[in-house]
């Protein structure tokens, strides 16, 4: 078996302003290539103004399994959303 | 109780991601269909690009270069899609040369006329979008998104086709015959890509189940049949089945039987091209073999990876 390539995940910034999305990933011997690579198959129709790649070992991610007990502490604090709060009859702009 | 919550995210019409439990069928067929997929995408390129250095014009040359590379990239996003399941693309390819793995018969017929370039971008790809439009409702995640951003560059595809097609059959007699000729050639071979008929379809059981598929071979055939009638009638070509006819009653075409021992045959491996396509993908993978080594060597010498 051949020695197994390195995997870039691909984030693109589709217009300047906006936030990188990620899109998928790419197969590159090194970041130059990776940039390269991403570039020729993910912005064939003008889709990036802007790419970052990062090798997916460096990505961590939380575990779907857990992700109840992980993501609990945000579920009991409604009062961190603006619909918590009454406001005054004729208040406006607020 | 693993499978029991899977099922139950499947019926709630939830995504499957990479890191969720998931049944080994479910990874298997996956994996079986994806790369078949891929691979599809792949050797479909050889058939096309047997044209690109003898397309009648440089407009036609740029826009079959331009498609042929859309099908590269269509096959990269789907070898990335599989990988997510915990297989290599290195094993994915080596699956390929050792015929453990499939990819769409209709690639194993010949590019005859410039005019198979008009009926594999209107009928081949045309097919390929009615398949790949109900799969973006896949339950895996990763198909499902390879499948949304697919369908976005395939129009274009069926579209340079039809338009080939279209200019052929209102040239010379010459052209128009070779026009009704690529459609005499691929119209059985595109109705079959869909697959063997649902009573003789074993596998499709837990697809639908699992709703990897979400509608039967039968289904996505009738669809497509049902689009494509009318846009021969609008060029003045003739599908070459003489039970083609509206039936009023069921609002769909009815058609003609499909020759499957032609069918079984070419995806046996006994098709015209299946030797020759099979071989170009090797040596173009051996051919590349140093350029791989090189860049990674290039990679340990360097600071910049
Ligand atoms: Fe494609
Ligand atoms: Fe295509």
């Amino acid at each position: 078996m051949t020695e197994k390539a390195t995997v870039w995940e691909v984030f693109i910034q589709t217009k300047n302003g906006l936030a990188h999305k990620h899109v998928g990933n790419v197969h590159a011997a090194d970041k130059i290539m990776a940039l390269e690579n991403a570039r020729d198959l993910y912005t064939r129709r003008n889709e990036g103004s802007c790419i970052w790649v990062v090798k997916s070992s460096e990505i961590i991610s939380s575990e779907s399994e857990d992700s109840e007990a992980f993501f609990d502490p945000s579920n009991d604090k409604m009062y961190r959303h603006p619909t918590f709060y009454t406001m005054p009859d004729g208040a406006k702009h607020i | 109780m693993n499978e029991k919550n899977f099922q139950e995210k499947i019926e709630k019409e939830q995504k499957i991601e990479p890191k969720d439990w998931m049944p080994d069928g479910y990874r298997n067929h996956l994996i079986r269909q994806m790369s078949q997929h891929a691979h599809s995408e792949v050797i479909g390129m050889q058939p096309e690009g047997n044209w690109i250095t003898r397309a009648p014009s440089l407009r036609a040359k740029m826009i079959l270069l331009a498609k042929v590379q859309d099908e590269a990239g269509h096959g990269l996003y789907l070898y990335s899609a599989c990988e997510t399941l915990g297989i290599s693309r290195e094993e994915l390819v080596q699956q390929l040369h050792d015929e453990k793995a499939k990819y769409s018969s209709i690639f194993n017929y010949p590019t005859l006329t410039w005019a198979d370039m008009g009926a594999i971008g209107w009928l081949v790809d045309g097919a390929a979008i009615v398949n790949q439009v109900s799969l973006q409702r896949t339950s895996y995640g990763p198909y499902s998104r390879a499948m949304i951003k697919i369908c976005k560059e395939e129009s274009f595809h069926q579209r340079q086709g039809y338009e080939i097609m279209a200019e052929m059959a209102k040239g010379t007699a010459e052209q128009k015959a070779m026009a009704q000729d690529a459609l005499n050639r691929f119209w059985w071979p595109s109705i079959m890509m869909f697959g063997p008929q649902d009573s003789e379809s074993p596998r499709s059981g837990n697809a639908m189940k699992w709703k990897i598929k979400r509608q039967t071979n039968d289904e996505l055939r009738q669809n497509f049949i049902d689009k494509t009638v009318g846009q021969a009638e609008v060029i003045g070509l003739t599908i070459p089945d003489p039970d083609l006819k509206w039936n009023e009653e069921r609002g769909h075409y009815d058609f003609g039987e499909m020759d499957w021992d032609e069918f079984w045959n070419v995806v046996n491996g006994n098709g015209p091209c299946n030797q020759q396509r099979l071989d170009h993908h090797k040596k173009a993978h051996e051919d590349g073999a140093w350029v791989r080594k090189a860049a990674r060597e290039y990679a340990k010498k360097n600071t910049i990876n």
